[in-house]
């Protein structure tokens, strides 16, 4: 029994670890790609170590689209819509959660259906409100407004608030603060491992958009990193080198978030998809 | 207990509810049913689902969605169940490798993937095709030719959402109660056995979640063709999606983008409900 168990195990292994390498080469040879100057970048066969031009490449990604702004637009927009999401997301949540009051049913409802509606459903109609009503095109709120009404942040926080002991919250009630200061003071504080979670979630969503803020932003100084990047790989004659540099810049905060925080990122994952 | 304050903790939400989500939806249905090739706009009924029924392109660019649709979304469930079950397994050690392997992609933004996948498959000097020709094959033409590049679509997506599926059903499969295992076990069912009456039923209501989510989610697919393929060769890689946003931003019809994300909506309500009767509680 023992014998076989470790014949399984390691046949299993031998299975996994040729495919877990295949997952990572994308990200491998990203990051090898970004040091390499271009002729090496389409050497054949391919390089697979990393050479020393990551600066050479980041002053051409630079030359070609102004990077650095694009990354302080992509980390302004991801702050504003993750402070602004997580606030209204808590709010509501807490509200369907710990009040019992006529439409609520409804109310709940109405949100949740719209999780399971294609986005491009309201995407035209949200750009003619945006763009000709507000004339919000190429400025941050206009990025962000939209999706701060975000259906899968209230039904989680409306999840994490029901289990929450509702004595604690009569417990501040009965020494007379007021609604307010007990979502504040006392639920919120409580709930944070999961408003972290969805801090995340909402976050890499924000920083990861591309199809907004590609219609929204036309100016090259307000553009978003996945906007910029963009406008780059469409092109004949551009640095492949300095793209590579722009996918890394983007993409290694969260891989090392990732491997920090792997378990809020799972938690925000499947919020939803299992129930407690 | 009577008090005001759930109102004012709504209100905030409740009001960008109703001008960004509700309101559009609503919208966008009318939307479809208006000329907006004309200034002012107005109201033509059967302009707009007249042109769909009779536009080779969208139904080029459905044929595609649905052919992803259908090869993809099976392709990656699949691989996802069986990444969960090993990841899950006793019998795997340095879970934590294997689970940053599979689940890293999941941080990474379709723009950045997408770059590193056009130059992959580069035809001269990509990975892929160096890889094909050491092991004696001539490799393909991959971005510019029909079947290849729907195929590097698919392998595309495939990397970036395995590991979110299997995430979601590694979740599940861990909120099957151990003693129904130990049940089965007691009464002489087999791994396999216990795999078809134990796992699969446990894992059905997850099963359907990350289904439906892949369908709507493939429906919509616009970031990958757009930037690996550019929707081409010719329109061999065109998606709803891809049309969608030529229709109503390259174009400005609104119109009759409208109409096309109402087929999409109609699509993904149709594959939900589908997915309810199907995998119903017997």
């Amino acid at each position: 029994m023992k014998r076989r168990r470790f014949w399984l195990s390691l046949g299993l292994h031998g299975l996994l670890t040729p495919l877990a390498l295949l997952w990572l080469a994308p990200l491998w040879l990203m990051l090898v790609f970004s040091t390499l100057p271009e002729h090496e970048i389409f050497r054949v066969p391919t390089p697979l170590l990393p050479g020393g031009g990551f600066f050479e490449n980041l002053a051409s990604l630079q030359a070609d689209t102004n990077f650095f702004r694009a990354l302080a637009n992509s980390l302004l927009v991801s702050l504003l819509y993750t402070l602004g999401g997580l606030l209204l997301s808590a709010l509501a949540g807490y509200a369907l959660a710990v009040y019992r009051f006529r439409l609520q049913g409804l109310v709940f409802s109405l949100i949740v259906a719209t999780l399971t509606i294609p986005y491009f459903v309201v995407l035209i109609p949200q750009y003619i409100l945006v763009a000709r009503e507000f004339k919000l095109t190429n400025t941050y709120w206009g990025v962000v407004l939209p999706f701060l009404a975000n259906a899968l942040g209230v039904f989680y926080m409306r999840q994490v608030f029901l289990s929450l002991p509702s004595s604690l919250l009569d417990a501040g009630r009965v020494d007379g603060a007021s609604e307010g200061r007990i979502f504040f003071q006392i639920a919120l504080p409580m709930v944070t491992p999961s408003l972290a979670a969805l801090a995340l979630i909402l976050f890499l969503n924000a920083w990861n958009d591309y199809l907004w803020p590609l219609l929204v932003l036309s100016q090259k100084e307000m553009y978003t990193a996945p906007v910029a990047l963009g406008t780059l790989i469409g092109l004949t004659r551009v640095s492949w080198g300095g793209i590579m540099v722009g996918s890394v810049l983007m993409t290694a905060p969260f891989l090392v978030l990732f491997l920090l925080l792997q378990r809020y990122f799972v938690a925000g994952i499947t919020a939803g998809a299992v129930k407690e | 207990m009577r008090t005001k304050a759930p109102f004012f903790f709504l209100a905030p939400y409740l009001f960008l509810f109703a001008l960004f989500w509700a309101w559009p939806i609503l919208y966008s249905f009318y939307l479809s049913f208006l000329n907006t090739r004309v200034y002012p706009w107005r109201l033509e009924p059967a302009v707009n689902w007249g042109r769909l029924l009779q536009d080779p392109f969208f139904w080029v660019a459905l044929k595609n969605t649905l052919f992803i649709l259908a090869v993809q979304v099976p392709l990656m469930l699949a691989l996802a169940l069986l990444l969960a079950l090993a990841l899950n397994s006793a019998l795997l050690r340095l879970k934590g490798f294997y689970r940053f392997a599979f689940f890293a992609p999941v941080v990474v933004g379709a723009v950045a993937y997408s770059a590193v996948f056009r130059l992959l498959f580069n035809t001269e000097f990509g990975a892929v095709n160096a890889l094909l020709r050491a092991l004696g094959h001539p490799g393909y033409d991959w971005l510019y030719t029909p079947g290849p590049a729907m195929a590097v679509i698919v392998l595309a997506l495939t990397w970036r959402w395995t590991g979110y599926n299997a995430i979601i059903l590694l979740a599940g499969l861990q909120s099957i109660p151990r003693e129904l295992y130990e049940a089965a076990s007691l009464d002489g069912a087999g791994p396999w056995h216990q795999f078809w009456h134990v796992t699969l039923p446990g894992l059905r209501p997850v099963l359907v979640f990350a289904l439906v989510l892949s369908i709507i989610g493939t429906l919509q697919l616009f970031t990958e063709p757009f930037l690996i393929t550019g929707g081409g060769p010719g329109n061999a890689t065109m998606t709803l999606g891809l049309y969608l946003y030529q229709q109503g931003f390259r174009s400005f019809n609104f119109g009759y983008a409208s109409a096309i994300a109402y087929t999409v909506a109609l699509l993904a309500a149709g594959f939900s409900f589908l997915q309810m009767r199907l995998w119903r509680e017997r």
